[in-house]
């Protein structure tokens, strides 16, 4: 895995892999969105107001997996040195914070009807509320360095120091017992527990498989992005120097 | 061990002859704190509900506006460098600032807040609560702040950066306690949240001096 930290090896491989995992994104997408507001019935207490969980579940479940992914690059960076490991985290910064931006919107949307508030302060909303902040917090830190290699290393501490919060916002729901829902699925009871029709579990995991490689689509193009900014820059700077 | 004293005892001396001691810091806090009720209004009831949160965060304000003299200072004169070669491991080194820091802003709001407290309508039966929930509570802001001041130091313009950095990680102090106080001005035992505050800075105290430390030899490089 280590061969990839070459820049020129992780631009071809993942110009291969790129369109066929966009691909996939879409069909997924497609797939997910036409069973979750067509084919599925609508809640027996909720009406077709819970259609928006297909949205506000995979977006929330991304926004935590998002930050786990960016404190593992953050722990290659600081590890290893990787120039990849680092751009990889700064790339997924902003498509994590769209994420965790749109599960605080769309659950939003969806409590004013069911809970009858816009916003309540209860243990799980605050808690991704936070880890909106960290990672608006990271970014601007991204910013604020001329250096890269210190931004780098500067932004990995504190992405790994934010790990707490994103611990807090996925288990905050089987720690208290506040307004929001505990956990209707764990990786452990998905096939098992029947908290969670099946009719509503098999879009539920479509939505999430097609948010998961819409992820991967986006954070491989901002890569690649980052590599070829990091390049003109290295040329831009061999220019001067000539 | 002398290292480790004379360091805490130099960064008190700078903080009195240039920072006006800790001064400044409970300028700051009483000046918010008498804020409140020019925002929400004078009706006593009102006050006494809202006066622990609000005390609260008018100490974590005051905290994290004097963030800054704890590394930028040192850095912009070098003086970060000395110590970094020093024997005393930077470890220590930040550990010593902030306790430091601590003595010049946390240890003076323990004395202000209860006059705040006054002015605001704090329930008579909460201000040992409040007492006890600052006293374990604000070593835990100076210890998390100094990890966004480590962060930030060394930049020009880092003020609100730090503030943004710092400030989620300071909303679980914050909420523990204001639990805390709200707790005891309810007849309810304030000890459990009183015990996580203090969880939360034992916690603080061996962990952000190794992160601080991480992040000013950044800044010193």
């Amino acid at each position: 895995m280590w061969s990839f930290a070459n820049p020129n090896k992780f631009m071809r491989v993942s110009g291969v892999f790129l369109p066929w995992i966009a691909g996939i994104a879409v069909l997924l997408s497609a797939w997910g969105l036409y069973q979750a507001l067509y084919i599925v019935p609508p809640d027996f207490k909720q009406g077709d107001g819970a259609r928006i969980m297909f949205v506000h579940v995979p977006a929330a479940a991304m926004s935590i997996i998002v930050y786990f992914i960016m404190c593992l690059c953050a722990v290659f960076a600081l590890i290893w040195r990787h120039p990849v490991a680092y751009l990889s985290a700064k790339a997924a910064a902003p498509v994590g914070a769209a994420f965790t931006l749109l599960a605080l919107i769309t659950g939003a949307i969806w409590g004013k009807p069911m809970w009858g508030a816009w916003w309540v302060w209860d243990a799980r909303l605050t808690s991704e509320l936070i880890l909106f902040f960290f990672y608006v917090g990271y970014i601007a830190l991204w910013d604020a360095f001329d250096d890269t290699d210190k931004a780098a290393t500067a932004t990995s501490y504190f992405c790994l120091v934010g790990s707490v919060f994103a611990f807090l916002a996925k288990y905050s729901v089987d720690l208290w017992d506040t307004l929001h829902q505990s956990s209707s699925m764990t990786i452990g009871t998905i096939a098992t527990e029947e908290k969670l029709a099946n009719e509503f579990k098999t879009p539920l995991l479509v939505m999430l498989a097609a948010f998961y490689l819409y992820f991967l689509t986006l954070w491989l193009i901002r890569v690649r992005t980052e590599i070829r900014a990091r390049r003109v820059q290295a040329i831009r700077q061999a220019a001067v120097i000539e | 061990m002398k290292p480790f004293l004379s360091l805490i005892r130099r960064d008190l001396a700078i903080a009195f002859r240039t920072g006006g001691g800790g001064a400044l810091g409970v300028a700051f806090f009483v000046i918010v704190a008498t804020l409140v009720p020019f925002g929400v209004g004078p009706i006593p009831e009102l006050l006494s509900r809202i006066a622990p949160g609000m005390l609260w965060v008018a100490a974590l304000l005051a905290c994290l506006l004097t963030l800054d003299r704890l590394f930028q200072a040192d850095v912009e004169d070098g003086s970060m460098d000395v110590l970094a070669l020093s024997p005393l491991p930077l470890e220590m080194v930040v550990l010593a600032k902030c306790i430091a820091h601590w003595l010049t802003t946390g240890l003076p709001l323990l004395l202000a807040a209860p006059v705040m407290a006054l002015t605001l309508q704090l329930p008579e039966a909460s201000y040992p609560a409040m007492i006890a929930s600052l006293a374990l509570g604000t070593p835990a802001l100076s210890l998390v702040g100094a990890i966004g001041a480590a962060l930030t130091a060394g930049m020009r313009r880092g003020g609100v950066l730090t503030a943004v950095l710092v400030l989620p990680l300071y909303v679980p102090t914050l909420i523990l306690g204001a639990l805390a106080v709200n707790a005891s001005a309810m007849d309810l035992p304030a000890a459990p949240y009183l015990m996580l505050s203090g969880a939360i800075t034992l916690a603080a105290l061996p962990l952000a001096p190794f992160v601080a430390a991480a992040a000013l030899r950044l800044a010193i490089r």
